[in-house]
């Protein structure tokens, strides 16, 4: 399966599980997807039989809310069974809404942020020791660049000289209630980790190529952040930079066909939807007068009604 | 205790050469001797504690045992959230040492005092808790957390402790009460450096006719139950004493053992009372400002046997 390939599924179980769950974070999962596949499609080495093969490379991702992409990404390359994706938030499951080490494949528990560049750190650091080959990728936010630990980190692993790390910030400019820079401006991602002497990239975070060209290490004694400029939900049009999205699910009726159906127009050749084969045949459409009542959850300036962008 | 604490840990990495031994910053002198001999497992991780623990427990996650070093409350309250949900849900092989438990550091202010460290630690799952009366302890517990798979956190004072047993505790295991001595009708379980003070305390009792037991309970965490239902059911009172808030810390847990039986002992629980410390003084001064020197705890049993 190619990169592209994986980025579609990963949206489309990522539709499917906030779908039957209710759970939140879509927005979180369509703009980190690109990363995730093309990180498990070309970039990481794992073995699905050994999931604890010492010399796998290590991953973490950090930002745990947006955990039903690397449980896709994992279901997807064979870790454990594609048909368990539909029990993630359900009682029983092991698919917690934040990533839990308790499932193959799965190298860190996260979900507070600004814990995962810090144990990514410690991964590297004892591989150095041992002079052990693997690399440590970590997957980050950028609100939860916010977290005053993440910076604790990077210069622990400046200090340390850990050019067997790399950081992908999923730099989709918006966070819980609104857009980054009206709640902690931080002005540029790129000053920041190059002033704290990181090999330090800007890429299109949904172009492959350019994502696959960056994630190697670079020998020379810097760890490597790549910042991957993404759109917060990206693939669904009515999902992209609305806040709303952040916690809002696909609702059944119009939110969850309109949904599926604008990925279907996106999807590869090459690759089954087993939820909705064909998409989703007449499918029920927005009518202004009834939805969006109750959802006025946010003061920002990024919530939008999204019925506009579908009617137009 | 300390330095006691070093040279235990110097000559367990010498022979383990996966075990890290991780400073915030603090141990100026105290850790030299580790630096120096061991500089291959010696981490400064700087003043970031939250990076350090969650650091310690990626390199856990590699196989290391990671020892994680700070004063007072910078190496648990600062970053109890990274020791929760990367050492301890992890089962990480993280020990989180402490000096200056209680009123160590008393003259430097309520920042340096840790007085809710036992609670908090005690409150998260799949970490084991260690307060060690003196030196002996010290090199046992030290020992034992090194070979023990798992989180752990070890609260320690600083020096100069008066030893307590006679002797190495060759017969030390993870989770078991310590008798010093027998006695009829009150029985005394401390942990941590305040034993001296009930020693001091069981001189004043005997001079008012009772003699009571003492026990040390260098683990609080997993507690001596059977020692704990033993004694409920021979002694009037069980005493419990720690340099620590009486909420939440070892004299609860004495309580939370007890209160789920029958038994014949009344509970004195003494501690800081739930408050913090705004008076200035060294660590022999708060003691007797909050009734923890020697006369004051026994006084507080002579008022309750009466």
């Amino acid at each position: 399966m190619d990169s592209k390939q994986l980025a579609w599924l990963i949206r489309r179980h990522g539709i499917e599980m906030t779908h039957l769950s209710g759970g939140s974070h879509i927005g979180a999962i369509l703009s980190v997807a690109d990363i995730m596949a093309v990180l498990y499609s070309d970039i990481l080495k794992y073995d699905t039989t050994n999931p604890k093969w010492c010399d796998r490379d290590r991953f973490i991702l950090s930002k745990g809310h947006a955990g039903g992409s690397v449980y896709a990404a994992l279901a997807e390359s064979g870790f454990f069974a594609v048909d368990e994706l539909k029990t993630h938030y359900q009682n029983g499951s092991r698919l917690s809404g934040h990533v839990s080490h308790h499932l193959p494949g799965v190298d860190f528990s996260t979900g507070s942020l600004g814990h995962g560049l810090s144990a990514g750190v410690g991964m590297a650091l004892a591989a150095k020791k041992d002079k052990k080959q693997h690399e440590v990728f970590v997957v980050l936010g950028d609100g939860e660049c916010n977290e005053g630990s993440v910076w604790e980190a990077a210069q622990t692993a400046t200090h340390f000289g850990l050019d067997n790390l790399i950081a992908i910030v999923d730099n989709n400019k918006m966070q819980s209630l609104d857009y980054c820079v009206n709640t902690l401006d931080a002005g540029s991602l790129y000053d920041k980790w190059f002033a704290f002497g990181w090999n330090t990239f800007v890429v299109n975070g949904h172009d492959h190529d350019a994502l696959r060209d960056k994630m190697n290490t670079i020998k020379n004694g810097k760890p490597t952040v790549i910042i991957a400029e993404t759109i917060k939900g990206k693939g669904v049009s009515f999902m992209e930079e609305d806040i709303l999205w952040h916690y809002r699910f696909p609702h059944d009726g119009w939110e969850y066909d309109c949904a599926v159906n604008e990925l279907h127009k996106i999807k590869p050749d090459g690759v089954q939807d087993i939820y909705t084969p064909n998409g989703i045949i007449n499918p029920k459409l927005p009518d202004a007068n009834e939805i969006n009542k109750d959802i006025h959850h946010t003061m920002s300036e990024t919530y939008k009604p999204t019925w506009n962008k579908q009617e137009a | 205790m300390r330095d006691t604490f070093v040279k235990t840990l110097i000559e367990l990495a010498k022979s383990n050469p996966n075990i890290e031994l991780i400073t915030g910053d603090l141990g100026f002198g105290v850790l030299k001797p580790f630096w120096e001999a061991l500089p291959d497992q010696f981490i400064n991780a700087g003043i970031a504690e939250q990076n350090m623990t969650s650091l310690a427990a990626g390199m856990s996650l590699e196989g290391k045992t990671v020892f994680t070093y700070s004063i007072g409350n910078f190496p648990t309250l600062r970053c109890v959230e990274q020791i929760r949900n990367d050492c301890a849900y992890h089962n990480a092989n993280v020990k989180i040492v402490c000096i200056g438990g209680g009123f160590v550091y008393g003259s430097l202010g309520m920042s340096h005092q840790a007085t809710e460290d036992i609670a908090i630690m005690r409150a998260l799952p799949d970490v084991a808790v260690f307060a060690p009366c003196d030196s002996f302890e010290t090199v046992a517990v030290t020992k034992a957390i090194a070979e023990y798979h798992g989180t752990c956190y070890l609260r320690l004072g600083r020096g100069g402790e008066k030893p307590i047993h006679n002797g190495p505790l060759n017969d030390f295991k993870i989770g078991k009460a310590i008798k010093i001595s027998d006695g009829e009708r009150v029985a005394i379980f401390s942990t941590g450096a305040i034993c001296d003070e009930i020693l001091q305390a069981r001189e004043e009792l005997k001079s008012n006719g009772i003699n009571p037991a003492v026990y040390t309970f260098p683990t609080v965490k997993p507690l001596d139950k059977d020692t704990i239902i033993d004694v409920a059911n021979k002694y009037d009172v069980i005493v419990t004493c720690e340099e620590h808030n009486t909420i939440g810390g070892f004299g609860s847990a004495v309580a939370e053992v007890i209160s789920e039986f029958d038994h014949k002992a009344r509970l004195l629980k003494i501690g800081v009372p739930d408050c913090y410390s705004t008076y200035v003084g060294n660590q022999k001064y708060l003691r007797g400002q909050f009734g923890l020197d020697g006369k004051s705890i026994s006084k507080k049993i002579l008022d309750a046997i009466k």
